[in-house]
């Protein structure tokens, strides 16, 4: 169904790796995991998915549009002037998108204004997952963001899409960029191999390495 | 107004359990009260801007009010983009309260001072832009802004008045005379002393955005002078706008470009900007005698 939707986006032409990098995980966290519903895109406790690798946005569109939160019509004209689908998503113009993003190193900084936000109003069963990419990580601003939310403890789920695309690499590994965090390292198209590292809710961040 | 700020704050995460406070080090200290009784809800992220100004987006998505706070240069200088994009882009709000002004942080040199940050602002949509002029005038603005969603900037300085006039939203018509005088905040009594015994209006405002351009289209005839305490010239294109079809002349004075690499203290760099009275008086009586 999603490849299908995927390819509308993509029409077939512009299968980019950064498209397709990311569908598994954005599947499974749409279809087994996050608790949002076209219906309840507003709801003040529903979990929250910040895509912060607002690159390459076509299986994230694909999913949205296969699980009703926008038209399939819209999938065919992305980045068209009538179209509210950008080659970067825009969270005021797209149902169910958290936030808008495309410039890099943006989404963990705001999952975990988030967080800490939806914590002093008790909402202590909503979760917060944010999804970037490998290359994203060179943006220094993450890592303010990481350092912090292991120093405070903060339970998000961070998840990197690692399809080996930084230009430098990450020697010794993703994991170790991220001290003081719980770390899961799946196949990133594994569905329940995926789901299981998303269902682990911890006392603090969690690092999924989903590699692809 | 540091010190009014820190109380008015304090009290305003009591009072509101939707606000939240953002600090990054900076005034940290001064907090650690309000951070004990509301844990949930003030921050201290260290020395990390960026992630401060993306907090501060991330928390009023979920319907918080933040209040973010440090060095004028770190809280806008350095997190211009998660301004740009963490607040605004994503159609969020936040009060942003800054110390340090143009060159309060004289003999810490140019790295601690932004005579550049209402100009940042400006080339964004929507944000009011706060100078009060006097301690005396901080609470209000804080206590207003804790009421709504819009992006706020207040911007305190060590430079104030001495009087404070808490309804200087708009113009505030302070001496009745000839050609216009426009002070932005602190600019208020180096302009009055620097313009004593000439024929001028002289109207004060701590609001400089959204600027009041109804009260400045009433008010000017022929000639208008601006004193801005940020970059000279920062008002002009929203006064040109505002004077549209109206013959008239403008000056606009405030800080220089130029890196001023001394030290000393503010009153040092407001001389050698001439935003001294006596470099004020030179700059107006010189405009006005070329009518």
């Amino acid at each position: 169904m999603h490849m299908k939707l995927l390819s509308r986006v993509t029409a077939d032409v512009k299968h980019t790796p950064s498209a397709h990098s990311t569908l598994d995980v954005l599947w499974v966290l749409y279809d087994r995991v996050l608790r949002i519903t076209p219906k309840t895109v507003d709801a003040p406790d529903r979990d929250r998915l910040l895509l912060s690798k607002g690159h390459g946005p076509a299986a994230y569109y694909a999913v949205l549009a296969a699980k009703g939160f926008i038209p399939e019509e819209w999938l065919d004209d992305m980045g068209g002037w009538d179209s509210p689908l950008g080659h970067h998503p825009d969270r005021t113009l797209i149902p169910g998108v958290e936030i808008g993003t495309g410039s890099l190193g943006h989404g963990l900084g705001l999952a975990v204004g988030t967080a800490l936000g939806l914590r002093a109003q008790g909402f202590l069963d909503t979760r917060t997952f944010v999804l970037l990419g490998d290359a994203e990580l060179d943006e220094g601003s993450n890592h303010e963001a990481i350092a912090y939310a292991a120093a405070i403890r903060l339970p998000i789920t961070a998840i990197v899409i690692d399809n080996r695309s930084a230009t430098h690499g990450w020697p010794g590994g993703i994991p170790v960029r991220f001290p003081n965090w719980e770390v899961s390292v799946v196949n990133g198209r594994d569905h329940d191999e995926i789901e299981r590292a998303l269902r682990v809710v911890s006392d603090r961040p969690h690092l999924v390495v989903a590699s692809v | 107004m540091r010190e009014t700020f820190i109380d008015t704050t304090t009290a305003i995460l009591d009072e509101d359990p939707r606000t939240a406070l953002v600090v990054a080090d900076i005034s940290a200290a001064s907090f650690t009260a309000a951070r004990r009784r509301h844990p949930d809800r003030v921050f201290n992220v260290g020395i990390r801007e960026q992630l401060m100004a993306g907090m501060g987006g991330g928390l009023a998505l979920t319907g918080m009010r933040p209040y973010l706070h440090s060095y004028a240069p770190f809280l806008i200088d350095r997190a211009y983009e998660q301004i740009k994009l963490d607040l605004g882009h994503q159609e969020t709000g936040a009060v942003l309260v800054s110390i340090g002004a143009s060159y309060d942080a004289a003999a810490e040199g140019y790295t601690h001072q932004s005579p550049g940050d209402v100009a940042l602002l400006d080339t964004l949509d929507g944000w009011t832009v706060h100078v009060p002029g006097h301690r005396d005038e901080v609470a209000a603005l804080l206590w207003a802004a804790a009421r709504h969603d819009d992006r706020v900037y207040v911007r305190l300085s060590t430079q104030e008045n001495g009087h404070a006039y808490p309804d200087a939203a708009g113009l505030r018509v302070l001496r009745r005379g000839g050609p216009l005088v426009v002070a932005v905040g602190p600019m208020l009594d180096p302009v009055l002393e620097a313009t004593a015994g000439m024929d001028v209006t002289v109207a004060y405002t701590n609001t400089p955005r959204p600027l009041d351009t109804d009260g400045l289209r009433a008010l000017v005839e022929g000639a208008v002078v601006v004193v801005e305490p940020y970059l000279a010239g920062t008002s002009a294109y929203l006064v040109g706008q505002a004077l549209n079809g109206l013959p008239h002349r403008a000056l606009h004075l405030g800080v220089g470009r130029a890196e001023i690499r001394r030290y000393g203290d503010w009153r040092d760099h407001a001389r050698e900007h001439g935003l001294d009275p006596a470099g004020l008086r030179r700059s107006i009586s010189g405009f006005l005698l070329e009518i």
